[in-house]
């Protein structure tokens, strides 16, 4: 593999892709705030287009499938984003808190 | 573009950059304390993704990307940051299960990266032999409006419950003060 061609090579956007979805996956279990839970779910989407962009650009006889993909996907990370941000300040506003731990009512 | 004296190392350093820029933001947006920082870590991820789309010949996407999530997506969570408290809680858990969970979180994210990583990279992958389309902005929106125009308009409708439902969810809890 020539280093000059490396971009155009799927290789280094797969293990892209993948190395993204691990940092979400990490901040996910990691975070202590539904907000950095929220951030690390976005880090998720940007992993899953990224791979649909790849495998777009490379191995599809019609390159226009994955980008209007990914351009749906990006209308639904926006569509999510709205309705958890509710959700979190709805949280907030009733217990004072935005940590998964302390909202546990139904746990006792 | 060949005129130009190293155009191809100059395309690769910019490429360096564009790949350097996605893993920092990642990292920032993962590793950091303070959530305003991972918000700002995300913003700098999402730039280094639109580069990624880019040099995946699609420049389209690389503004939408720009424009939906450093424009859009980032800013409404820094809006949630200012409505909500949001330093991370001092740790009434001890340091040892702390310790624990970013052991078994680490352990996660690393069998997840590599596991994937090989299976994407040893799999195996058809070339196609000819492109139906260009994959061009013109393309783009012929597709749209033809194809896909029941996803397309499914999506505006989608978008409008979801903002009609983040009012109703917002201001129900306002009320109830």
């Amino acid at each position: 593999m020539n280093l000059l061609q490396i971009h155009q090579q799927p290789a280094i956007y797969f293990v892209l892709a993948a190395f993204l979805l691990a940092t979400g996956i990490y901040g996910l279990i990691r975070r202590r705030t539904l907000i950095g839970m929220l951030i690390a779910g976005e880090l998720i989407f940007a992993a899953a287009s990224l791979n649909i962009m790849t495998v777009n650009r490379f191995f599809v006889p019609d390159p226009t499938v994955g980008q209007i993909f990914v351009l749906f996907i990006m209308g639904l990370a926006a569509a999510e984003v709205a309705i958890a941000l509710s959700i979190i300040i709805a949280v907030y506003r009733n217990y004072r808190s935005i940590h998964p731990s302390d909202i546990s009512e139904l746990n006792r | 573009m060949s005129e130009i004296p190293f155009a191809p190392v100059i395309v690769l350093a910019i490429f360096a950059l564009i790949v350097g820029v996605t893993v920092a933001g990642a990292l920032i947006a993962a590793l950091s304390t303070r959530i305003i920082r991972g918000v700002a870590g995300l913003m700098v991820c999402c730039v280094g993704v639109a580069g990624l789309y880019f040099f995946l010949n699609s420049p389209f996407l690389a503004l939408m990307e720009i424009l939906i999530y450093v424009g859009a997506v980032c800013i409404t969570i820094v809006f949630g940051v200012m409505l909500s408290e949001t330093d991370e809680p001092a740790s009434n858990a001890s340091r040892r299960s702390g310790i624990l969970w970013g052991g078994t979180a680490m352990l996660v994210a690393a069998v997840v990266w590599v596991t994937l990583s090989r299976l994407s990279l040893a799999g195996p992958w058809p070339v196609p032999a000819t492109l139906v389309s260009d994959g061009s902005i013109r393309a783009i929106g012929l597709a749209l409006l033809t194809t896909y125009s029941l996803p397309f308009e499914l999506i505006s409708l989608v978008l409008l419950v979801a903002i009609l439902g983040a009012l109703v969810i917002a201001r129900a809890g306002r009320t109830k003060e």
